[in-house]
């Protein structure tokens, strides 16, 4: 078998290694597919969906799909902006979003996708869901309001921390994330060093005093939309 | 021809959105060469004159009030806007939406630490609107045709949708004018 494997995404010619995902080929190659649970230090679940891409006509998690030679991936096509829309709004309107006063605003990765995909406002009508809160640990605080079940907290814990801090439980809508301790995070033996803390793509688990340093303006994605750092590679 | 018309509320809004407007500064001049304000905080003009091109809404629906004026502006505008974080998903005042109202009442009026209130009354004259039992984003009770987000939305903003609008421009706000915060 060759080492390279050449695929098409929206006609253009990448050339990727035997064994990379589709995500991974074109973030090389300076493709951006939109995501949001993915984070390439982490074993991809394809969970978020956002980076769905139609593989030889199927829809297919982009994260989580190998290359295969001669494939044709459509990325950019407005079937799948649409798509991609709908579950930026289910996700605003499936949890209590604040973004006036939230810590994350203006590094959220969720707020930056709904800013590169130009909504202006969620179509469905909002749930506001009751959700708890954890502010018992000393450095470190969850709004459940804010998560976007990513999973990035429990893999992170789990394969980079191997402590196991975090992991969901409960289905469908009352799937949350929760600690492993006694009550409550400070009841667990989670760092503000650890791995885990710095993963949430929204501002789920934030560090506490250090909310709002960066001014309005300089945050990571005030100006540049998300994926343009991929894009600039090109 | 005369000038096409404007009007603006703030609902349950802290009218932020409203100071957003003014802060489009001299342009303002521009804007009155452009329109004319009807019913609007801005010049204090009470009821509806005629029909009017665009309407602004700062803030949401938190009471009966609220609903009869929206749905009013509905009524009188060709083109609705949102205006604003509070207009769009409720705002900070949506933040007792999951809190049940008596409890809110309660605090506010008997429980809460400043409160001084020996007769022990939840105000209840007819003259005050009935709250709701939550906080609604105003396209949950009327058609919105458009959002503007923000809170608030930068004067940047609301300038080039209203210039948009009235010159029938397509309104597409570019990356920087889209923001939630
Ligand atoms: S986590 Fe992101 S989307 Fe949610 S309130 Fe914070 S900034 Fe907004
Ligand atoms: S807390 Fe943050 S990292 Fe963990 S699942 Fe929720 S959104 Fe993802
Ligand atoms: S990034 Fe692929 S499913 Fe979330």
């Amino acid at each position: 078998m060759s080492e390279h494997i050449t695929f098409t995404i929206d006609g253009v010619e990448i050339k990727g290694k035997a064994g990379q995902t589709i995500l991974q080929a074109a973030d090389q190659a300076g493709i951006y597919i939109p995501r949001l649970c993915y984070l390439s230090e982490l074993i991809p679940h394809g969970s978020c969906r956002v980076c769905t891409v139609i593989v030889n006509g199927k829809p297919q998690a982009a994260c989580t799909q190998p290359i295969t030679e001669g494939m044709t991936v459509e990325n950019d096509t407005p079937e799948l902006k649409e798509h991609r829309r709908n579950i930026i709004d289910m996700l605003f309107v499936e949890g209590n979003h604040y973004c006036m006063f939230c810590e994350k605003s203006g590094n959220c990765e969720l707020q930056a996708m709904a800013y590169r995909l130009g909504i202006p406002a969620p179509k469905y009508p909002y749930l506001f869901p009751e959700k708890d809160i954890d502010a018992t640990h000393p450095d470190i605080f969850i709004d459940r309001n804010r998560c976007i079940l990513c999973g990035r907290c429990v893999e992170a814990s789990r394969d980079i921390d191997h402590k196991g801090v975090f992991e969901f439980v409960g289905r469908g809508i009352n799937k949350k994330v929760a600690v492993n301790a006694e009550a409550n995070l400070k009841d667990s033996n989670f760092k503000v060093a650890d791995k885990a803390a710095d993963v949430c793509p929204v501002g789920s688990i934030i560090k506490k005093r250090v909310g709002f340093a960066v001014p309005v303006g300089q945050r990571k994605y005030d100006s540049k939309p998300i994926g343009s750092e991929i894009e600039n590679k090109k | 021809m005369s000038k096409p018309k404007i009007a603006t509320a703030s609902l349950a809004g802290c009218f932020g959105c409203h100071m957003s407007i003014l802060d489009i500064d001299e342009r303002i001049l521009k804007l009155i060469e452009l329109v004319d304000f009807d019913k609007s905080p801005i010049d204090d003009i009470k009821e509806f004159t005629g029909r009017c091109a665009v309407g602004l809404i700062e803030g949401g629906c938190a009471n009966e009030e609220n609903v009869r004026v929206l749905q009013d502006f509905r009524k009188h505008c060709d083109i609705l806007i949102s205006v604003g974080d509070c207009a769009i998903m409720g705002g900070i005042p949506a933040m007792r939406n999951n809190i049940p109202l008596k409890e809110c009442l309660d605090e506010a009026y008997l429980n809460g630490p400043t409160v001084h209130n020996p007769e022990n009354i939840t105000p209840n004259d007819k003259e005050i609107p009935l709250c709701l039992d939550r906080v609604y984003p105003c396209h949950e009770v009327v058609k919105i045709d458009y959002h503007l987000p923000g809170c608030p939305p930068s004067a940047d903003t609301i300038w080039q949708a209203l210039v948009a609008l009235l010159t029938n421009k397509p309104l597409e706000l570019p990356y920087e004018l889209i923001k939630y915060d």
